[in-house]
């Protein structure tokens, strides 16, 4: 055997390698959670409230912390689309070079910053604003939190749609402003659903942005200025108690915000699909 | 004919320090196609794109001199750029379909300057079709996405899409260059009865093309308008030795 055909046999084995440890690591992720979670999986642990006792074994479920986590993620996605389109459109259509470029690498920074960070700054701005630990104050922080992450993937989207049909709209006469919307909007629309919804997943994931913004109830809200329980730190408080019964229910929280996450990127993809018709390959 | 639709003068082009254009004077005809000629990178684009002012998008370009369109300045103070790219369409060279409908490729243009009611917007993509020659190919699929055609029907949907806003110039940029030879022929029949109505102006890199479909010839050298006159004397006795040499090599 020649030393390049053994050179491509060891690549080939360590590429091959790299592929499968991944593909373990996802099973095992999925597997422990799914049979941890099942154990405790009860129409009570979706559907009640925890009842006084609960984080030692008493009776309820998590209900406060699945709607908490519902309206906050999809709060704070919606609140950061709102920002995220215009700005991406401003990056492609609008911006001088040199500054489009300096606004991503920011970008690029914050979504590198932990979000940890991100959970100190609300809560300080929280307190500036004489604000209280609330579902408003909570989704505004997870709202900045997946704001680079929601503007620079759909930017990367947007970004591809090809010079050609701007050139075509403008040479319609449409102004900036009337191509940003109908034209290169429309053809990014499958990249703002697929953006949103990774943003929702890390969103509605996310532990300590909502720490301190959003508190912990164990109500379910009723207003915008309510203390919201979130899935995360429903995980967080359960599986730190020395009860294995309570433990458990994290697991069972675990998996239910994991099939919150998995219904999202399929969303992502039907969706994804349905707006891919009209797009321009 | 007497009366000259399209009038450039003294018209020179700068990119960066580059001057791309060098005083190109002349009056193109109205109701006839007119061939833009030349070697690669010798300007033809650029003029073409003067006429509608895309030229305007390319950063780092200064125009002098003036192009009027009949009465029209289209390098006057305060022009609207929208104004003269509803009179002046643009067939490009790579057949570019928006992301929408067949239906909706045609309406875009009228729906930017208005046209709202349901019925209007039929009626005018019924007759851009038409003009175009795809209505009865597509009549029955008008709700498709228009990128499901094939190339030479979309590039005739990029000719209807600039007919249904009403130019009175229509400028094509090397439009058949993507084109089997079969939509190549019918894409000039098209050219070729547009020419009743409509100022048609081409760029092209074909020879036998120009010979086809041109009335007159424009051969275009180093920025340089060389040499302009019916396309049967620019193409079999041209005056200049540049034109006589492309065209030697060209053929």
């Amino acid at each position: 055997m020649t030393k390049r055909k053994l050179n491509n046999i060891i690549f080939k084995s360590l590429t091959f390698g790299a592929a499968g440890l991944l593909v373990i690591i996802l099973v095992a992720i999925l597997s422990v959670i799914t049979i941890k979670g099942m154990k405790a999986m009860s129409w009570e642990l979706i559907t009640s409230i925890p009842s006084g006792g609960f984080y030692l074994g008493g009776k309820g479920g998590i209900a406060n912390a699945i709607v908490g986590s519902l309206y906050l993620g999809i709060g704070a996605t919606i609140l950061a689309l709102i920002v995220s389109i215009p700005t991406v459109l401003y990056l492609r259509v609008y911006a001088a070079h040199w500054f489009a470029s300096i606004i991503r690498t920011l970008l690029d920074i914050l979504w590198g910053v932990p979000s940890i960070v991100f959970g100190a700054f609300g809560f300080a701005l929280m307190i500036l604003l004489g604000m209280k630990a609330s579902l408003l104050a909570g989704t505004i922080t997870v709202a900045l939190f997946e704001l680079p992450i929601m503007i620079r993937s759909i930017d990367e989207v947007v970004k591809m749609v090809p010079h050609e049909l701007e050139e075509v709209s403008y040479a319609l006469g449409a102004t900036r402003f009337e191509t940003a919307v109908k034209v290169i909007f429309r053809q990014s629309l499958p990249g703002v659903v697929t953006g949103s919804l990774l943003a929702f997943g890390r969103g509605i994931g996310d532990a300590a942005s909502v720490l301190f913004t959003a508190g912990f109830t164990d109500n379910i809200p009723h207003s915008p200025m309510d203390a919201a329980a979130t899935l995360p730190l429903a995980i967080f408080f359960q599986l730190g108690t020395p009860f294995d019964e309570v433990r458990q229910r994290a697991y069972g929280a675990a998996l239910i915000l994991m099939i919150l996450v998995l219904a999202a990127s399929l969303l992502a993809r039907l969706l994804g699909a349905k707006f891919n018709r009209y797009t321009v390959k | 004919m007497t009366d000259t639709l399209i009038n450039i003068e003294g018209l020179n082009l700068w990119y960066n320090q580059t001057q791309t254009l060098k005083d190109v004077d002349v009056h193109i005809q109205p109701r006839s196609v007119t061939a833009i000629i030349g070697p690669s990178g010798c300007g033809k684009t650029t003029l073409l794109r003067c006429i509608n002012r895309m030229i305007d998008l390319v950063p780092g370009t200064r125009v002098t001199g003036s192009i009027k369109i009949g009465d029209f300045d289209v390098y006057g103070r305060g022009v609207d750029v929208t104004a003269i790219r509803k009179r002046i369409g643009l067939v490009m060279q790579k057949p570019t379909t928006l992301p929408m409908s067949i239906f909706e490729n045609v309406a875009y243009g009228p729906r930017l300057y208005g046209t709202r009611r349901k019925k209007d917007l039929q009626e005018v993509v019924e007759r851009s079709l038409r003009t175009g020659g795809l209505w009865d190919e597509v009549k029955d699929r008008l709700k498709d996405p228009a990128s499901r055609l094939s190339v030479g029907q979309q590039q005739r949907l990029c000719l209807a899409r600039g007919l249904a806003v009403e130019p009175e110039v229509i400028l094509f940029d090397e439009p058949t260059s993507a084109l089997d030879p079969v939509s190549t022929v019918k894409f000039e029949q098209e050219i070729i009865k547009l020419k009743d109505k409509y100022t048609c102006v081409i760029v092209t890199h074909n020879i036998h093309q120009a010979m086809r479909i041109a009335d007159h010839v424009l051969f275009v050298y180093l920025g340089e308008l060389v040499e302009h006159g019916t396309a049967h004397q620019v193409l079999t006795s041209p005056r200049e030795a540049s034109t006589a040499s492309y065209l030697g090599s060209g053929i």
